[in-house]
């Protein structure tokens, strides 16, 4: 059966979309990344969808799904490389995608997620700190 | 309207509708559609090819390559022998679904292309018709 490769990157999941999504593909997307979040305990998941001409309120769901997934895992996912005849279809179908992080690129996507596991870490070491004075 | 090119396609499975993506893409390219276009008109094909197979467990897909006036276009007629839809104006309300999902086939698939009609009889099925002119 065919299957979107996820790999891994330090602490960052790379998940590039080559390929028509069908929903039983996107499904099988959701599961496999939720695993592999679990089991390698990323903290950042990015999903390149440059090359993804169509996105349907099915496909737009599970990015979504995806996105809320991974937070309760403590990943944080960014949607980077939307083509834009793709964002101005989902906004005119109703799916802005709220609460899905998004970045033009590959480059800004990882940077981006790299300022937010940065961010969070500090949060928690100063709350550690807090605790010892 | 005249009709200038037909082509009918059996949708009965999830992978059925990635040809008929393709080639639904190909006649848009031929009429010469704006790839914002090409995307609106796919998507909207997209949801209701879903809706058929979820419903329905398929049906059939027409394209049609349509003109009227200068102005050329896109039809696509999905006829299936489902259950049909027994509240046709609930079903076009936003947010509104039987189904597990989050109710925006119809409505957005209306706001995606210039002309929808949905006509449907319960225990016979259904048939959607849209059409998206070129610079529509």
């Amino acid at each position: 059966m065919e299957k979107i490769p996820i790999l891994r990157m330090g602490n960052l999941l790379l998940v590039t979309i080559q390929v028509d999504l069908y929903d039983r593909l996107a499904e099988n997307l959701e599961a496999d990344l939720v695993q592999a979040i679990n089991k390698t305990g990323a903290q950042g998941v990015l999903i390149d969808i440059s090359a993804v001409s169509i996105i349907d309120s099915f496909m737009g769901r599970i990015i979504g799904n995806i996105a809320t997934m991974s937070k309760i895992l403590d990943a944080e996912t960014v949607v980077v490389g939307m083509q834009p005849a793709v964002a101005i279809t989902l906004v005119e179908l109703g799916l802005p995608l709220k609460g899905v992080l998004s970045a033009l690129n590959v480059e800004r996507g990882i940077e981006l997620l790299t300022n937010k596991i940065q961010y969070k870490d500090n949060d928690l070491r100063e709350m550690d700190d807090g605790d010892i004075e | 309207m005249v009709i200038l090119n037909k082509e009918t396609m059996t949708i009965t499975r999830e992978v059925d509708v990635i040809p008929f993506r393709n080639r639904l893409k190909e006649y848009a390219v031929k009429v010469g559609m704006s790839l914002v276009n090409q995307t609106k008109i796919i998507t909207a094909a997209s949801e209701l090819a879903r809706n058929m197979l979820k419903y329905a467990g398929g049906g059939i897909a027409i394209i049609e390559v349509v003109s009227k006036g200068r102005e050329n276009g896109i039809k696509l007629t999905f006829t299936d022998k489902g259950p049909g839809i027994p509240d046709i104006k609930m079903a076009m309300k936003d947010g509104f679904s039987t189904g597990k999902s989050l109710g925006l086939g119809l409505p957005g698939t209306k706001r995606l292309v210039s002309e929808f009609d949905i006509q449907s009889e319960v225990g016979k099925g259904t048939t959607v018709t849209v059409t998206k002119w070129k610079n529509g």
